[in-house]
C-alpha cells in the first residue's frame, strides 16, 4: 500500500493547494466590488460576513469552488436531461459531434498513413503539408466552414464534426505513419523469405505493430476532436452544447455557467481519453502484449 | 521496351487528351459560336486550345516514351505548366461555362503532374544542394498543383464567390490589404501571442525545474499536467476576457494557460533523460545539483524542451485567435475573421488564414531552425 499512498498523497496535496489558492483569488478578486455593493448601500459587515459575502455573489469575478460545484450538481442532477439548462443535454450535443468528428478523422488519418507508407510520391510531397497543416491555427477556418456550409443548407451535427475532423486526422496520421513503419528490417525481410505479398506484409506485420501506436495517437486524437466540436459550436450563434454555454455565459457574464461548462467538457474529455486507454489495453491484452 | 513498363499516369493522360480533342467544346461560347457557323464573336481558347492540346500530347508521350529521368522531368515540367498557365488564362471571361474538354483536359494535366512528382521523387542527385532543391521542389510542386486545380475547378464549374473563392482573388485581396493585415498581426501575434507564449513557457520551465528539485512536487504536479493537456483548455477564454478586458492582455493569458503545460510535462520528461552513466560521471566529478543541471541535464533535455516550444507555437496561435471571438477590440486577425465572415467578404476572410497559415509556419519554422542550431550534437540532427 505504500506505493499506492506514495503515489496519491501528492497529487491530493497538490489539489488541496489548487484549491486553496482558488479560494483566495476568489476572495481576492471578489472584494472590490463586494466593497463597493456594501458601501452604496451603507452596510459595515464584520470580517467573517465580509469573506462569506464575497463567496456567495451572484455573478462573481471569480466564483469560489464550492459556488460551481453546487451549480454543476444542481444542472447534471437535478435538471432532466432534455431541459437545455442541463448539462447533460448540452454535454451530449458537444460529444455526438465529437464522436462523429474522430471517427471521420481516425479514418482519414489512416488512410493517409496508408497511403504516405505505400506510394514513395505521397510520401515526398504530403508529409511535408501534413506537418505545416499543424502549423495553421485551424480553429481559425472553423468559423469559416460553419457559415459556408450553412449557406449550402448543411447545419447541424456535420459542420462542427468536419472541425473536428479536421483537428483529429493529424495526430492519426502522424501515429499511424510512424507505427506501419515500425517493424524491424529483420522482420520485414522476414516476411519477404516467406514470399509473402504486399497486402500480406500489411495485414499480418505492419498493422498488428501499429496498434500501440494507433491507441496512443487516438488519445491524442479525441482530446483534439473534443477542442474542434466546442469551438465549432462558437459561431453558430450558440445554440446548444458546451460551446454555447461558455458563450451564453460569456455574453451575460454568468462566470458560474462558465465554471459549470468548463467542468462539464474537463469530465467529458476525462471519459473519452479513459474509454480509448482502456480499450488500447483491452485490444492489446487480446492479441498477446506483455505488460510493460 | 515492353508495355508493362509504361507509367499508368501517360496512358491515362494520353486518353484523357484524346477525349478533350473529340470533345465538341471547351465552353459554352465556344459551342454557341460553332453553331453560328463560325462566323460568330470570339471565343475563349479560339487559338490557344490546340496549342493547349499540343502540349499535353507532347507531355503524355513524353511519359510514354520514358526517356531518362533528368530530360523527362525537365520535360514535363516546361510543358505541363505551359499548358496549365494557359488554361487558367483562357477562362477569363466564361466562368462558369466549361464543357467536357475543360475538364478532361485538366484531368491529363494533373496526371501528367502527379507523373512529374513520381520521376522527381525517384531522382537521386549527385551534389547536395541539388538533393535539397529536389526534396524541396516536390512538395512545392504538391503545393502549387492544389492552388491551381482549386482555381481551375471553381472558375470552371463557376462555384459563387460567397462559397469558395478562387486562390488568384485571395491573392489580390491579400496585395490590396497589406495595412490591415499588417495591424492584424501586429496586435494579435506581436502583442498577445509573443507575450503569452515566452510567459507561458518561462512559467512551464521553471515550475519543471522546481519539480524536478522536489520529488513530492513532481509526483503532485505531472499527473495533473498529463490530465491538464486532454482538456479542452481554450474554454478559460471567456473567463480571462472578463478578466483582463478585450485588449491583447486577456489573449496574452489564454495563450499562458495553454502553453504552460506542454511545456511544464515535456521538460519534466526531458530532464529525466540523462543516463545514469553520464550522472555517474558527474557525481565522480563532485559536481553540484546546478552543475550537473546546467552541464549534463539540460543539454540531454534540449530535445524535449523544443518538442513542447513546436507544439507551443501553434497551440498560441490557436489560443490567441480563439480568444478573440470572445470580445476584442477592433483589430486583431480572430475579429477580422469573425466580423468578415458576418459581412460574406469571404475573400478577406482566406486572406487572414493565409497570412495565420504563413506566420504559423514561420513561427515554427524559426523554432525548429533554433532547434538545429542548439541541439546539433542529436543523433536525429546529425543523422538528417
Amino acid at each position: 500500500m505504500t506505493s499506492l499512498h506514495s503515489r496519491f498523497a501528492p497529487v491530493l496535496a497538490v489539489l488541496a493547494a489548487i484549491v486553496a489558492i482558488w479560494y483566495l483569488g476568489a476572495y481576492a478578486l471578489n472584494a472590490p466590488f463586494q466593497r463597493d455593493l456594501d458601501r452604496r448601500s451603507g452596510e459595515t459587515p464584520t470580517a467573517w460576513e465580509f469573506v462569506v459575502r464575497t463567496m456567495t455573489q451572484a455573478k462573481p469575478t471569480l466564483p469560489a469552488p464550492h459556488q460551481v460545484v453546487a451549480n454543476v450538481y444542481e444542472n447534471t442532477f437535478l435538471r432532466k436531461p432534455t431541459s437545455n439548462r442541463s448539462l447533460v443535454y448540452h454535454s451530449w450535443v458537444t460529444l455526438s459531434a465529437t464522436l462523429l468528428g474522430f471517427a471521420f478523422g481516425t479514418a482519414l488519418g489512416i488512410l493517409i498513413a496508408v497511403g504516405i507508407v505505400h506510394v514513395t510520391t505521397l510520401d515526398r510531397s504530403l508529409m511535408p503539408w501534413i506537418i505545416a497543416s499543424q502549423t495553421i491555427p485551424i480553429l481559425a477556418i472553423a468559423p469559416m466552414v460553419i457559415v459556408v456550409l450553412a449557406a449550402v443548407g448543411i447545419t447541424g451535427l456535420i459542420p462542427k464534426a468536419l472541425i473536428s475532423t479536421y483537428l483529429s486526422f493529424f495526430p492519426v496520421a502522424v501515429g499511424m505513419v510512424k507505427g506501419l513503419r515500425s517493424p524491424e528490417a529483420m522482420h520485414l525481410d522476414l516476411m519477404r523469405t516467406y514470399h509473402a505479398s504486399r497486402a500480406q506484409t500489411f495485414w499480418k506485420l505492419r498493422v498488428p505493430a501499429s496498434v500501440p501506436f494507433l491507441f496512443a495517437s487516438m488519445k491524442v486524437a479525441i482530446a483534439a476532436s473534443l477542442v474542434g466540436a466546442i469551438v465549432g459550436e462558437l459561431p453558430t450563434g450558440a445554440v446548444a452544447g458546451i460551446g454555447s454555454r461558455l458563450l451564453n455565459g460569456s455574453y451575460y457574464s454568468q462566470t458560474i455557467d462558465i465554471f459549470a461548462a468548463l467542468i462539464a467538457g474537463s469530465v467529458v474529455a476525462i471519459i473519452l481519453v479513459s474509454i480509448i486507454g482502456l480499450a488500447g489495453r483491452l485490444t492489446e491484452k487480446a492479441m498477446g502484449a506483455r505488460p510493460a | 521496351m515492353s508495355l508493362r513498363n509504361v507509367p499508368w499516369q501517360g496512358v491515362a493522360a494520353l486518353v484523357l487528351v484524346l477525349l478533350a480533342i473529340f470533345s465538341p467544346a471547351f465552353t459554352t461560347q465556344e459551342l454557341a459560336a460553332l453553331s453560328a457557323g463560325g462566323s460568330g464573336a470570339a471565343f475563349p481558347y479560339a487559338v490557344t486550345g490546340p496549342l493547349m492540346l499540343a502540349l499535353a500530347v507532347l507531355a503524355a508521350l513524353t511519359i510514354v516514351l520514358r526517356p531518362r529521368p533528368a530530360a523527362e522531368a525537365a520535360a514535363l515540367f516546361v510543358l505541363v505548366h505551359a499548358a496549365a498557365w494557359l488554361l487558367l488564362g483562357g477562362i477569363a471571361g466564361a466562368e462558369g461555362g466549361a464543357l467536357a474538354a475543360y475538364w478532361f483536359l485538366l484531368a491529363a494535366l494533373w496526371l501528367i503532374a502527379w507523373r512529374l512528382a513520381t520521376v522527381l521523387s525517384s531522382l537521386r542527385p549527385a551534389g547536395r544542394a541539388a538533393d535539397t532543391a529536389v526534396r524541396l521542389l516536390v512538395p512545392a510542386l504538391f503545393g502549387a498543383w492544389i492552388l491551381i486545380v482549386w482555381e481551375a475547378v471553381v472558375r470552371g464549374a463557376g462555384i459563387p464567390f460567397i462559397l469558395l473563392p478562387p486562390p488568384s482573388a485571395i491573392g489580390v485581396r491579400i496585395a490590396n490589404s497589406v495595412p490591415i493585415l499588417a495591424a492584424d498581426v501586429y496586435q494579435t501575434i506581436f502583442k498577445a501571442v509573443l507575450t503569452g507564449y515566452v510567459i507561458g513557457c518561462a512559467a512551464g520551465f521553471v515550475v519543471a525545474i522546481l519539480a524536478d528539485r522536489f520529488l513530492f512536487l513532481r509526483r503532485g504536479l505531472i499527473p495533473i499536467g498529463n490530465m491538464v493537456s486532454a482538456l479542452p483548455i481554450i474554454g478559460v477564454a471567456p473567463i480571462m476576457v472578463m478578466w483582463f478586458g478585450f485588449d491583447w492582455q486577456s489573449k496574452a493569458a489564454v495563450v499562458v494557460i495553454m502553453t504552460f503545460f506542454p511545456m511544464l510535462v515535456n521538460t519534466v520528461a526531458g530532464l529525466a533523460a540523462s543516463g545514469h552513466m553520464e550522472r555517474d560521471l558527474m557525481r565522480t566529478y563532485a559536481s553540484s545539483y546546478t552543475q550537473t543541471l546546467a552541464k549534463l541535464r539540460l543539454p540531454a533535455a534540449a530535445p524535449f524542451i523544443f518538442n513542447a516550444l513546436k507544439i507551443n507555437s501553434t497551440l498560441a496561435l490557436i489560443g490567441a485567435i480563439v480568444a478573440e471571438f470572445f470580445g476584442t477590440p477592433i483589430v486583431g486577425m480572430g475579429f477580422r475573421i469573425s466580423t468578415e465572415i458576418g459581412r460574406m467578404n469571404v475573400d478577406m476572410v482566406w486572406a487572414e488564414i493565409a497570412v495565420a497559415a504563413l506566420a504559423g509556419s514561420v513561427f515554427y519554422g524559426v523554432v525548429a531552425l533554433l532547434e538545429r542550431a542548439v541541439t546539433f550534437w542529436h543523433p536525429s540532427i546529425r543523422g538528417g
